[in-house]
């Protein structure tokens, strides 16, 4: 057994897809109609055979509640791994994306938080190289 | 300040998470929940649970110690020392 997607709830497919390729860098996996919306799923072009990340409607009634109360309190829908975080941070600010977390120091990593512009947080996260 | 305010502002400050909250929020102002949380266990290394520094925080705001705002959609959290600097004039003071 094996986790191939994983996913974030986005309130608008077609603003997410925009997001998660040109601002974030992803690139589409699978775009396939389904009734009214899409499986549309992206992966990280570091590494296209990976996890893929659905981008999944937040149609649902039990969604927009769920994600607010994680966004009031600061929580991201999920984390994504970067090699310079400083250098992300400073790339997608020049995009016009707004981080909730500047770059900061969290034990063992250190970590910012963006809003996706679809209704959730992000967490990047830089694993600090061992001394 | 009467009594109960001075009571709730000792109250809160003899708990050393508080403290500890209270030093992070001096630090830089307007964190999340989350942020705090994360900054705690980059602090120290001790993970508390969001729910046990979620009261935490109340208790902070209820004395005083803390105020709330928003940034964007999120919940922020501040210092607010003016309770301390009162409790300090009133009563601290006579015996320092």
């Amino acid at each position: 057994m094996r986790i191939y997607v994983t996913s974030v709830f986005v309130d608008d497919q077609a603003k997410a897809l925009k997001f998660y390729t040109d601002a974030l860098g992803f690139m589409v996996k699978n775009d396939v109609p389904v009734g009214d919306h899409r499986w549309l799923t992206v992966v990280s072009k570091e590494e296209p055979g990976g996890t893929e990340l659905l981008l999944e409607p937040s149609e649902h009634p039990a969604v927009k509640p769920f994600k607010d109360a994680l966004v009031t309190d600061g929580i991201p829908a999920t984390s994504f791994q970067v090699q310079d975080l400083n250098a992300e941070f400073a790339r997608l600010r020049g995009l016009g994306v707004a981080f909730t977390v500047a770059p900061m120091d969290a034990g063992p990593v250190r970590m910012a938080v963006l809003d996706d512009t679809c209704g959730n947080l992000i967490q990047l996260i830089e694993m600090k190289r061992n001394p | 300040m009467n009594d109960e305010d001075l009571d709730l502002v000792f109250k809160s400050l003899g708990d050393p998470t508080r403290r500890r909250i209270l030093d992070l929020l001096k630090e830089r102002s307007e964190r999340s929940l989350f942020e705090i949380c994360a900054a705690s266990f980059s602090a120290d290394g001790k993970s508390l649970s969001r729910q046990t520094i979620s009261q935490h925080l109340d208790m902070l705001e209820r004395a005083g110690l803390i105020t709330t705002s928003w940034k964007g959609r999120t919940k922020t959290h501040s210092l607010n020392a003016a309770p301390m600097k009162r409790a300090t004039t009133q009563w601290l003071k006579k015996h320092l």
